[in-house]
């Protein structure tokens, strides 16, 4: 009780503050293909490495390892493969949906880099590293990397 | 004493924008470096190390290091170290790299600056280097206490408004010479200033830097390096740095004493008697118009009170006996991160003799000043070879 106490008196002598700050973050022409590609014809693009030809997805400018310049544009399957899965069960202001639901690494097809996003199965019973997934478009899109809704098992 | 002697070798700049919406902070940053690695005809796998520095918080992210160190730079399992010092963030950047070298750390070092500032705000962040209680509801931020100094200066020493807009238009005129610098106003008058809205008093519009976006590369090296690459460097002869705060105004440092301490330091060093004289140009960082003339009073180059007159007798001109800003200065250009690296960039490339319109003739000697920090100075004295003047 005595602690209580003294932490409520504590709590009166701290300042609060607030910042307020809109942010505008560029998004680039790289994301900008992608997410108009996703929206307007539900094909995913990466770009590939005109040095070792690995398959960028999401795309970029720069190839991390050669720091080429990637310019050619190449569509990647729809499907894909988990590499790694978490089941997010706590709720918190910032995320995309209502937990439970999971997050996966997944390696489209055609892909040489991982992608994450969400995955529509939330049992990690149900889940596997090695199982199979497949895009769900949003039937409205909002140029959104949320566009593709999430993956489904198939 | 430095174990090795550093150059500049290479220098990329974007073309300064308010606003660049084409492209992403990654793909902003990697014009300059390209450049500079162009510039230097160097291989991304031949780069040592690489000094990254912005205000992360202007632009609402974090560790800019981790993604911009690889995503826009040849960092890739290299040493990637970010440095953010305010306004200073540039000359820290240049410094550190030089130091990097000089130890015989590394051979070569690639440091950039940035600054996306667009994609936030620039006053949020400097207020959250202030004081919660005292500061942040009054003092915080960069154009209040720009504007205290320029009161201050303007009363002691009688400096007046139509004094501070001939450095406006000195610079901005210059600024049309330099095809990478943001604000281009070649036509500008002192009526344009004088009539400009007033931002905060006695500072209009026009006396005061913009916002910009944009990055700077430079490529230092060591000798043996600099011989492979080029046989126009330009060769750092010394850094000069005095960092100093007191809380809010315990000490009033509205003539910026740090730049005094930082250049008596560096002309001691270096035997430079008359910087008037033994520079041929300098490239300083006023982020105000008040500030330039207050501050080239603080460098040395005439006496107290004497800012003014020295912009009068047309000794900072283009045609002046020390130019000061031929590249248009802050007032024309002002991505942050990047604004004290182009100041040791433009510096570099005086001496290298490759400003174009902006170039100043026979110029052996350059000085560039990094401002910012909380009132810090940072100073770089570059030449046609390493050697201090005497």
């Amino acid at each position: 009780m005595e602690g209580e106490k003294m932490n409520e008196e504590l709590e009166k002598k701290v300042f609060r503050g607030r910042i307020k700050v809109p942010y505008k973050h560029t998004a680039g022409a790289y994301v900008e293909k992608f997410i108009t590609e996703i929206g307007k014809n539900n094909k995913i693009m990466g770009v590939r490495c005109p040095k070792c030809s690995k398959v960028f997805v999401p795309p970029k400018m720069i190839c991390f390892k050669c720091f080429e310049k990637m310019e050619e544009w190449v569509e990647v399957g729809n499907q894909g493969v988990i590499k790694g899965f978490t089941v997010i069960s706590h709720s918190t202001p910032v995320l995309p949906l209502k937990p439970p639901f999971a997050y996966g690494i997944i390696t489209l097809d055609g892909a040489d880099t991982d992608f994450v996003h969400i995955i529509n199965e939330s049992d990690p019973k149900k889940l596997k590293v090695g199982m199979r997934v497949e895009a769900v478009f949003k039937e409205k899109p909002r140029k959104r990397i949320l566009d593709i809704e999430y993956f489904k098992l198939i | 004493m430095p174990k090795h002697n550093v150059a500049v070798v290479g220098i990329g700049q974007t073309k300064f924008r308010s606003k660049r919406r084409d492209v992403n902070i990654p793909e902003m940053i990697y014009e300059a470096v390209k450049m500079a690695l162009d510039d230097a005809q160097m291989e991304p796998k031949d780069v040592d190390a690489i000094l990254i520095g912005n205000m992360d918080h202007f632009e609402g992210i974090n560790f800019s290091e981790m993604w911009c160190g690889i995503d826009a730079a040849p960092g890739y399992l290299k040493p990637v170290v970010k440095i953010a010092t305010g306004g200073t963030t540039g000359s820290s950047l240049g410094i550190c790299g030089y130091y990097n070298v000089a130890s015989g750390i590394y051979k070569n070092i690639l440091v950039v600056g940035w600054e996306k500032l667009n994609e936030g705000g620039a006053t949020t962040g400097i207020i959250t280097a202030f004081d919660p209680v005292w500061e942040r509801p009054s003092l915080a931020g960069a154009l209040g206490p720009l504007a205290l100094m320029a009161n201050i200066y303007a009363a002691r020493y009688g400096i007046t408004s139509e004094q501070a807009a001939k450095v406006t238009v000195k610079n901005r005129s210059n600024a049309a010479n330099n095809p990478f610098a943001h604000i281009q106003m070649p036509d500008i008058t002192l009526e344009d200033v004088m009539n400009s809205q007033m931002i905060s008093y006695p500072l209009r519009l026009h006396d005061c830097c913009p916002q910009s976006e944009g990055a700077c590369a430079v490529i230092y090296a060591n000798e043996e390096e600099t011989k492979k690459i080029t046989d126009n460097p330009a060769w750092f002869k010394g850094v000069s740095t005095a960092h100093y705060y007191t809380f809010g105004c315990d000490d009033l440092m509205f003539d910026l004493p740090t730049a005094a301490i930082a250049s008596k330091k560096i002309y001691k060093k270096l035997g430079i008697k008359d910087p008037v004289k033994d520079l041929d140009v300098a490239e300083i960082y006023e982020p105000t118009s008040w500030s330039e003339l207050s501050w080239t009073e603080s460098l040395g180059f005439c006496g107290k009170g004497e800012g003014g007159k020295l912009l009068d007798e047309g000794i900072t001109q283009m045609t002046g006996e020390l130019p000061v800003n031929p590249s248009g200065g802050v007032l024309s250009t002002n991505p942050i991160g990047a604004t004290a690296l182009v100041r040791f960039a433009e510096a570099a490339i005086q001496v290298m003799g490759r400003g174009g319109k902006r170039q100043i003739p026979d110029v052996e000697t350059a000085m560039g000043m990094g401002f910012g920090g909380s009132l810090w100075t940072e100073l770089a004295i570059l030449g046609k070879d390493p050697k201090p003047l005497r």
